[in-house]
């Protein structure tokens, strides 16, 4: 339910401020259109993804509940993140403090050395998916769309964290982004690995078992006739993005599927320029796909250098299997 | 059943160090959890295994098998559970086990997170230019030059920072952090 006073806790995460700051730039051009109103968690840290719960347990949950001592001091309890670890972290802090009393009073401890405090129940941690479909609503939502993506086929990938373990929706096969596209006006393709883990970590550590993950993913959805797989995660989004060329090379195949955040979908039915949502920064380029709902290129501007053909180039050509 | 410090079992130790970890004595040994799991292949058990393998006191055993560290984090394992075992979780439980013995085999896994950590740690927030050219120097360096063209591709679509974002208050969380670290060294795990 919206908070009473409009207002929302907002954290985004490292990711947002960097390799996903076109998520950023478009949930914040969508949200604007929605009315609602955001305001930045002062001086968060990170969440520590799950790097730090890997490596020791307390300064783990004590990392993520200074974010949520800082936050609860703002005039909202709801609390919401973009990023699906994040919001995954947030909430489990908030959700373990409760379970386990020792938990509680030991992340406190810790808490009060800086001079802090959090009593867990205080915060309602969201996913900002779940906020915007449940507090604005689809009415609302199709209420706002100028451009609707007609005749593009889109695959809403939901990746784990937001369905898993804590998500309202169906833990395996959730359809409250389907319902979000079809209002946009895309065509929604059934997408049987929408809530398949995308590999996490695993692309630094462990390429093996990253890239076969990401190959069935990418193969599932490919074999529906894709044209841009939608997802609400930074994580997802640079894995299946930036290790699509890997994934061709190491398997042989021709994958050319961009993968765009739900809010840049929404951003273009409701009118707005590509360039107003960071479309431009996929590794994969989106711009075959926006053709199809009519959306142009921007005009190049008109002193860059040009730059040199690359096959003019005399390389060596790859030789694919 | 080997004991630990305390007197308490291997099985008490991980059961007491996992939130919600009580139900893992109600494991049927079905084996969803297993069947499940996006990266079982690549374990050299399976999260029901390694359950029984805990209940029969096999610390070594347990704590140096390369499965907690293939664990992805998806969840699908802890929703699918018949008896609510918060498998995730346990997994969790058992790489911090496997780093305070110095049992674990998965040194890719262990540097990259203390990396990120390092990073966090240092600066509050994740760096991951600093990320990644410090973890694949240090444990990969034959990977810059491919992760490096990658590292190219995304500064120049505006992806990554070459410069590192610190907090304000850097003292208050190390503060938090140090007090944490300092009763986390009391218990046992």
């Amino acid at each position: 339910m919206t908070p009473p006073n409009g207002q929302y806790a907002y954290y985004p995460g490292c990711s947002l401020k960097a390799s996903a700051g076109a998520y950023e730039r478009s949930a914040m051009a969508v949200i604007e259109r929605l009315g609602l109103h955001f305001v930045e968690v002062d001086d968060w840290n990170c969440c520590g993804a799950t790097e730090y719960f890997s490596l020791n347990k307390l300064p783990a949950y004590s990392l993520v509940a200074r974010n949520l001592a800082i936050a609860a001091a703002q005039p909202t309890h709801e609390l919401v993140a973009p990023c699906s670890a994040c919001y995954l972290n947030l909430r489990k802090t908030d959700d373990h403090m409760r379970l386990e009393p020792k938990l509680k009073e030991q992340v406190n401890r810790a808490l009060a050395a800086g001079g802090l405090h959090y009593e867990p129940g205080t915060l309602h941690v969201r996913h900002l998916l779940d906020v915007i479909i449940d507090d604005v609503g689809y009415e609302a939502i199709a209420a706002r769309v100028t451009r609707p993506l007609a005749g593009l086929r889109v695959a809403p990938y939901y990746g784990c964290l937001i369905v898993r373990p804590f998500g309202d929706n169906d833990p395996e096969y959730p359809t409250h982004m389907d319902q979000l596209l079809e209002v946009l006006g895309a065509t929604v393709v059934d997408f049987p690995m929408k809530s398949h883990c995308c590999g996490g970590h695993m692309t630094q550590i462990s390429e093996e078992t990253a890239f076969e993950l990401l190959r069935q993913i990418l193969d599932n959805a490919a074999a529906y006739q894709t044209d841009v797989i939608v997802t609400v995660c930074p994580m997802c989004q640079l894995n299946l993005d930036a290790y699509q060329g890997n994934v061709n090379r190491r398997f042989g195949t021709a994958f050319n599927l961009p993968i765009l955040y739900f809010t840049q979908m929404m951003g273009l039915a409701f009118g707005l320029q590509p360039e107003a949502l960071g479309i431009g920064s996929e590794i994969v380029p989106a711009q075959a796909a926006l053709n199809k709902i009519g959306q142009v290129p921007a005009e190049a501007p008109r002193h860059t250098p040009k730059r040199r053909d690359k096959d003019a180039l005399p390389m060596p050509s790859r030789q694919r299997r | 059943m080997p004991e630990g410090p305390n007197g308490r079992t291997f099985y008490q130790r991980v059961v007491n160090a996992t939130p919600g970890g009580k139900s893992l004595a109600q494991c049927l040994q079905c084996g969803s959890c297993g069947g499940s799991c996006p990266s079982g292949p690549d374990m050299e058990h399976t999260p029901r295994q390694l359950f029984a393998m805990i209940m029969a006191g096999m610390e070594d055993e347990v704590l140096s098998s390369n499965t907690p560290w293939h664990c992805v984090s998806c969840y699908y394992c802890t929703v699918r559970c018949p008896q609510q075992i918060p498998i995730t979780d346990l997994m969790y439980t058992l790489k911090q086990m496997a780093i305070a013995r110095g049992k674990y085999r998965e040194s890719g896994h262990v540097d990259f997170s203390s990396s990120f950590i390092g990073m966090v740690e240092r600066f509050g927030r994740s760096f991951e230019l600093g990320l990644a050219t410090r973890y694949h120097l240090t444990h990969n360096p034959l990977k810059m030059v491919s992760k490096g063209s990658l590292g190219l591709q995304m500064m120049l679509k505006g992806r990554l920072s070459p410069l590192p974002e610190s907090i304000r208050n850097m003292p208050q969380l190390t503060a938090i952090l140090t007090e944490a670290k300092r009763i986390a060294a009391q218990q046992e795990v």
